[in-house]
């Protein structure tokens, strides 16, 4: 059971998965090495949950290799199942039992649990240990979410679009959570639709659209060179001009040479959002699919 | 954010030996136990109810010391030939009505999906089931017993063949009732329409099972309908311990534990078939 750390948590090859008509995932290649923070992006129905509960052991695939951890998922027992830990979207259950009840019910089911109190106090609610879960606020239930994720210590992490529904301030705080799970080198699979959080966290981007991966890459060189080109803007003739370049400096240069002092010059750099919407631009999501992708 | 990953440490692989199925089913047991008392719903819905429905109609048509006649000519207080469709209905409340309404709602929250991401064995989260449910039944059944023999004047059985033959139903019927609970919890389409669904349905049965009217006293179609589900069965049983000169119904034992036994049966293999962790929207 116990697998070569060298070997890599997740490796996907050629993962499909079809509902109906529908190629939710469509030869999708994934690897997530030892120790690395990846973030999953990609529009609603791009194929990030069918394919990250397929790692998980949720859903069965129709075809491709799939090892996580060094096992198969879909066969993979309850050894295997104590070495993740799995923190979903969307449940809402929990509710009569009280935070410090259910980390320590939780941790009883692992091999070698973290201490319960330690979690708690890692995800900020050591106040809250005697609340019942149904009191909690939204951001206080999704941090008790990621304590029953991690109470196994798990080596591998999969969070589902941690923070949705924090205030700034709770993003912060959980991302300093994330931070701490790194240095304790646990690898973690994060689905986002916050490309700020992907950007903080990630060691590397993967763009899924269309059920296949379009681009990944770490957040600061995603989508390659041309992706990543300046924009130069001017105004000229009462019109604004706009030039793509790799050489802005030379671009300014000749239209300070030409124009002494340049009318409403601007240089600006892509952000991650303007390099992520161009990826998906040219994966032909449409407009209207693009704009949800970005919260 | 371009650091190479090759410095970091990996995590320690777990040492300890996975915790048995065992263990964990008795934890299970003990934190259901403890959730179940915390739902208000459950608790009088429930846990309670065979034993205020006894106080009613026990102090309804026991008025002044009324008996009611049984079929053998004896004598006996309104609460004694009331008991024991009290008890069969605690029995299929607690087992029947409890898991199929408690485990459509976890599935519909998404908490069984949440242990299905553990180690959790299906066998310990089941032996959790079956523990909570033989908790709580006992004790309701403790409770009704002692209420009924120290307010309503009851006289308890005190032969052993009617207790063996109160525990032999008693355990045949939580098992028929927990695993068609379990198989129902299918049924209903959310966790919201849960108790909506199951609900009613207990409660028909209560009707044309002889809980509430005599079962005798029924049109003959109802009481062929009534035969076909366990419930009738159940208050046979339980009559055959608490009025012991009632309709002969020791004679029925060999029915009423083929009819539970199909129905046990029965609900284990659409149990196995349709149990899912997940909702039925989510793939």
């Amino acid at each position: 059971m116990t697998t070569h750390p060298s070997t890599p948590a997740i490796e996907v090859t050629g993962l499909r998965k079809r509902y109906g008509d529908k190629r939710a995932v469509d030869g999708l290649d994934l690897q997530v090495d030892r120790g690395e923070i990846v973030a999953i992006l990609g529009p609603n129905g791009a194929g990030k949950t069918t394919t990250v509960e397929i790692l998980e052991g949720y859903r069965r695939r129709d075809d491709g290799v799939v090892r996580v951890l060094g096992d198969d998922p879909a066969t993979a027992g309850r050894a295997w199942r104590s070495r993740i830990g799995v923190v979903l979207q969307g449940t809402d259950d929990l509710a009569e039992a009280s935070v410090g009840e259910l980390v320590r019910h939780f941790a009883r089911f692992f091999p070698s649990p973290r201490d319960a109190d330690e979690v708690i106090d890692a995800v900020g609610l050591r106040e809250k240990v005697r609340t019942r879960a149904r009191q909690l606020s939204g951001g206080q239930r999704r941090r008790l979410d990621v304590a029953l994720g991690i109470v196994g210590r798990p080596e591998l992490l999969f969070l589902d679009e941690p923070t949705t529904g924090f205030d700034p301030q709770a993003r912060r705080s959980f991302w300093d959570l994330v931070e701490s799970l790194r240095s304790d080198g646990t690898t973690i699979l994060l689905t986002t639709h916050y490309l700020e959080e992907a950007e903080r966290l990630a060691d590397r981007v993967v763009v899924v659209a269309g059920g296949t991966v379009v681009a990944q890459g770490p957040p600061d060189q995603l989508g390659g060179r041309t992706a990543r080109r300046a924009v130069v803007r001017w105004d000229e003739d009462g019109r604004t001009h706009e030039v793509r370049t790799d050489a802005p400096t030379h671009v300014v240069a000749g239209l300070a040479a030409r124009l002494d002092e340049i009318p409403g010059l601007q240089v600006l750099r892509p952000t991650l959002e303007d390099v992520y919407l161009g990826l998906l631009q040219d994966a032909h999501v449409p407009a209207t699919e693009r704009q949800e992708a970005v919260r | 954010m371009t650091t190479t990953t090759t410095t970091r440490t990996t995590p320690t692989a777990p040492v300890g030996a996975l915790p048995g199925p065992l263990p964990l089913g008795l934890t299970r047991a003990g934190y259901e136990l403890r959730l179940f008392f915390r739902e208000r719903d459950a608790v009088v819905f429930v846990f309670a109810y065979p034993v205020i429905m006894l106080a009613i109609f026990a102090a309804v048509f026991g008025q002044d010391g009324a008996t009611v006649t049984t079929q053998g000519g004896a004598e006996i207080p309104f609460a004694q030939y009331f008991l024991p469709g009290m008890v069969a209905t605690g029995i299929m409340l607690s087992s029947f009505q409890s898991l199929a309404i408690s485990i459509a709602v976890e599935r519909d929250e998404g908490g069984l999906k949440r242990l299905r991401g553990t180690p959790l064995p299906a066998t310990a989260y089941f032996a959790g089931k079956v523990g909570q449910v033989l908790g709580v039944s006992l004790l309701q059944n403790a409770v009704l017993l002692v209420v009924a023999a120290s307010a309503f004047g009851v006289t308890l059985p005190t032969t052993a063949t009617a207790w063996a033959t109160f525990v032999w139903v008693f355990v045949l019927g939580t098992a028929c009732g927990s695993v068609c609970g379990v198989a129902f919890s299918s049924v209903p389409r959310s966790g919201r329409s849960a108790s909506a669904v199951v609900t009613p349905i207990v409660l028909v049965l209560q009707f044309i099972s002889g809980v509430f009217f005599p079962f005798d006293q029924l049109p003959s179609w109802m009481q062929g309908l009534a035969s076909v589900f366990p419930l009738r069965w159940l208050v046979e049983g339980m009559s055959a311990v608490f009025v012991p000169t009632g309709s002969g119904a020791s004679g029925q034992h060999g029915t009423t534990a083929l009819v539970l036994g199909a129905w046990l049966a029965a609900g284990l293999v659409v149990g196995v078939r349709t149990f899912r962790w997940r909702r039925r929207d989510d793939g």
